[in-house]
């Protein structure tokens, strides 16, 4: 307990209001990263509703099984994040460290998938500014695509490398024994950062894999 | 006797010394005066920039700087002013000091937050000195594509990442006040109780979290644009440049209330001590401030009103613009109203905010002149919405600090300032910043075309005036800035109450301990309660 009551930190009262200022700090930090990726979304939007034949066109050369088992893992390595969390406010510190380095994992997992893909649009001359030769249905609305494409999936897979190196840090301490059932507020705000990097993919994934493939010119 | 006891006592000033103990600190005060010492360096050097636009415009042709250097100069004044110094100004050094104090708390919520704050717009800062020192900048401080993505021939990405660093330190001071506000209140301090200044830095701190990403990520957007020659914005492949509009001003139209507001915050704690009355309507007050943050995000489209925008959306926003207008009135009436029967001193402070509600009424009331459609297009680019502007930024924002410094300038650094020159310089301030910048109204509205380096003759009497204004308002800045650091040394002891004040603030020592408070204060009474004071006396 004397070790416990160490993690209260100078400004705060009690270690109630510390978890309080703690957890509601993220909130406003998750509110913050909503309006960040919110612009893209909103560029997205506006040019997907003007051209909306040069986006489906373009949605058909991206791969549609790696990005649905990127989905599946990342979906996954948040529900490991929540088991975390879970072992982190029981106790069990093995658990612990076990789930946060299986959420590492398919993270890392995540992102070679993405990687991979990226490297097969640049080998196919679909990476604006890099290699862009595409010259079939209106090239230049779907340079638009694949710009907000790697302007978004870039944006994300940041946040995802970012957020390894949260978890890792993570997952360092709870192996030190720096949490107990009383005091894990930063595995718990570490997962609601994880869980908001996880729910962007979810939108994503729909947008440029899934809707008006039909689409085409 | 004074003198004695005031050395003895441990302050945050004392409690450590050493370079080290000051870049390290997790003490907001300190912080505070890190923030403070930085944005004043960026002001001066964006006055410098200022000084040198006066001076080429004091005669018709171009003929002190050439026109490529001139574009330079007003867009290095522009980012700096605004990005540089007028959103951290009152937020990040009279906020970071005063919030925790003012709601009796130790510290903020996130110290190490908000020293990370400091560095990251320390690092902004640096990027944006660095590019000026490399040749500058020349697309002004809105960034407008195409010309920020193909056409201009500076250092746009520099510039424009050290602008995507120092708003993250806005978003995290932001939060900071934000939780803090929220989680850190001393007992019995309810929301309703809560000083004027606090409210007015709550809803500042929400436009600071919900704007400044927006604005952030659309800067990122034209610097990979500009780096890789893509064309998210450029219609040349297919991108739309009224787009970037919308995000730059869905962020940079709310941004002038980040401005303003804290300033809004300061003219209620001032108005209400120096005629030592409740500030009238209080509830009205502190909710125009949240009515002001809110209207602020649903008018970005008035910068727009002649960039290819739909009429129907102009009519909208021109529309909206007007209802801004609601809450601004609110406040200058109810501190009116505040000043009514009240006991009136006419101490610095109190100058300044009078300054501050002549010229934000002027500031205001010709801002509903431009979201008037009709009038807008007549006067779009001109120097009218200069001076409409500089009366809000300068008059507004920059008198009200101005008033706040005086006002808590004994707290801060425990030494009185001196009263004499102190009026003086309001007063020099207030002539040579209406001398600068009334007759840019007449400008405008004649004709004047805003960012021209050179001009026809017929304009030129406007111009010398506007400049003769400048540098007055130069030395009004400069005396401040000499007798604040004379009285670090040389002035007074401050007393711990100097201006019989009853905010949280003014009921610990000066300058205040390291933990600001000996016992955690209990509230137990609405702010601006002056009766407290009197029995505290009799008591």
């Amino acid at each position: 307990m004397a070790n416990h009551s160490l993690a209260l930190r100078h400004q705060f009262d009690d270690v109630e209001q510390q978890k309080d200022a703690s957890t509601f700090g993220m909130w406003i930090f998750l509110a913050t990263e909503v309006l960040f990726f919110g612009g893209m979304f909103c560029c997205y939007t506006v040019y997907r509703s003007r051209y909306p034949m040069a986006f489906g066109n373009a949605s058909n050369h991206l791969d549609l099984i790696l990005g649905a088992v990127s989905t599946a893992i990342l979906i996954f390595s948040s529900f490991t994040m929540a088991c975390g969390v879970n072992s982190a406010a029981t106790g069990a510190k093995n658990a612990l460290v076990g789930f946060l380095s299986l959420t590492i994992l398919f993270a890392a997992a995540f992102l070679v998938i993405e990687m991979s893909e990226w490297h097969m649009l640049y080998k196919e001359g679909l990476m604006p500014g890099f290699n862009f030769t595409y010259k079939e249905f209106d090239p230049g609305h779907v340079q638009l695509f694949f710009c907000m494409y790697f302007a978004m999936t870039g944006l994300h897979a940041s946040h995802v490398t970012i957020g390894i190196g949260i978890l890792a840090v993570m997952a360092i301490r709870a192996w030190r024994g720096a949490f107990g059932p009383e005091y894990f507020t930063p595995i718990e705000i570490s997962g609601l950062y994880w869980h908001f990097v996880d729910l962007v993919w979810i939108f994503l994934f729909p947008l440029y894999y899934l809707i008006a493939r039909h689409l085409q010119g | 006797m004074i003198t004695a006891t005031v050395e003895t006592r441990d302050n945050y000033l004392t409690h450590e010394y050493g370079v080290k103990s000051w870049l390290l600190t997790k003490d907001h005060k300190r912080i505070a005066l890190l923030y403070l010492a930085s944005i004043s360096f960026f002001f001066f050097l964006g006055g410098i920039f200022a000084t040198i636009i006066r001076l080429e415009l004091l005669t018709p042709p171009g003929d002190l700087v050439s026109a490529q250097t001139y574009n330079k100069l007003f867009s290095l004044h522009g980012i700096i002013m605004v990005f540089l110094f007028l959103i951290p100004s009152i937020p990040a050094t009279l906020g970071n000091f005063f919030v925790p104090m003012m709601i009796g708390a130790k510290d903020l919520a996130f110290p190490k937050i908000n020293l990370l704050s400091w560095y990251i717009y320390m690092a902004g800062g640096a990027c944006v000195l660095y590019a000026m020192l490399e040749g500058g900048v020349d697309t002004g401080w809105t960034f407008y594509v195409p010309f920020s993505t193909s056409y201009a021939n500076t250092y746009v990405i520099l510039t424009g990442v050290g602008i995507f660093i120092a708003g993250f330190s806005s978003i995290l001071t932001g939060l900071n006040f934000i939780v803090t506000i929220h989680r850190m209140r001393a007992p019995g301090l309810t929301w309703f109780r809560l000083p004027l200044f606090i409210w007015s830095m709550y809803a500042t701190s929400l436009i600071q979290v919900l704007g400044t990403p927006v604005v952030a990520v659309t800067i990122l957007l034209v610097a990979v644009e500009r780096g890789f020659h893509l064309g998210i914005f450029d219609p040349a492949l297919g991108g739309d440049p009224v787009l970037f509009q919308h995000l730059f001003w869905f962020y940079s139209h709310p941004a002038v209330y980040i401005m303003v507001l804290p300033g809004m915050g300061i003219i209620s704690e001032v108005v209400s001590v120096y005629s030592r009355k409740k500030v009238f309507g209080y509830r009205f007050v502190a909710f125009s401030s949240v009515a002001i943050a809110v209207l602020g995000f649903l008018v970005w489209g008035h910068h727009m009103f002649v960039a290819s925008q739909s009429v129907y959306a102009s009519l909208v926003f021109s529309f909206l613009s007007f209802f801004v207008a609601v809450p601004s009135a609110i406040k200058v009436f109810n501190w009116t109203a505040t000043l009514y029967k009240g006991s009136i001193s006419y101490d610095t402070p109190m100058l300044y905010a009078f300054g501050f509600i002549g010229l934000f009424t002027i500031g205001g009331l010709t801002g509903t002149f431009l979201a008037t459609l009709g009038f807008d297009v007549h006067v779009t680019d001109t120097y009218f919405v200069v001076a409409h502007f500089h009366y809000i930024m300068v008059g507004g924002t920059l008198m009200a600090y101005l008033g706040g410094m005086h006002y808590w300038w004994p707290k801060m650094t425990g030494r009185m300032y001196p009263e004499g020159w102190a009026k003086l310089s309001a007063l020099v301030v207030f002539l040579g910043f209406n001398l600068t910048f009334f007759p840019q109204f007449i400008l405008g509205y004649l004709g004047m075309p805003r960012r021209y380096w050179a001009y026809p003759e017929e304009f030129q009497v406007y111009h010398v005036l506007s400049t003769a204004g400048a540098s007055v308002l130069a030395v009004g800045y400069l005396i401040p800035a000499a007798y604040f650091i004379w009285s670090l040394r040389y002035g007074k002891i401050a007393p711990d109450n100097p201006w019989n004040a009853p905010g949280l603030e003014w009921q610990t020592s000066s300058p205040p301990p390291p933990e600001n408070f000996e016992i955690t204060p209990v509230v137990t009474s609405e702010a601006y309660d002056y009766s407290i004071l009197e029995e505290m006396k009799v008591g």
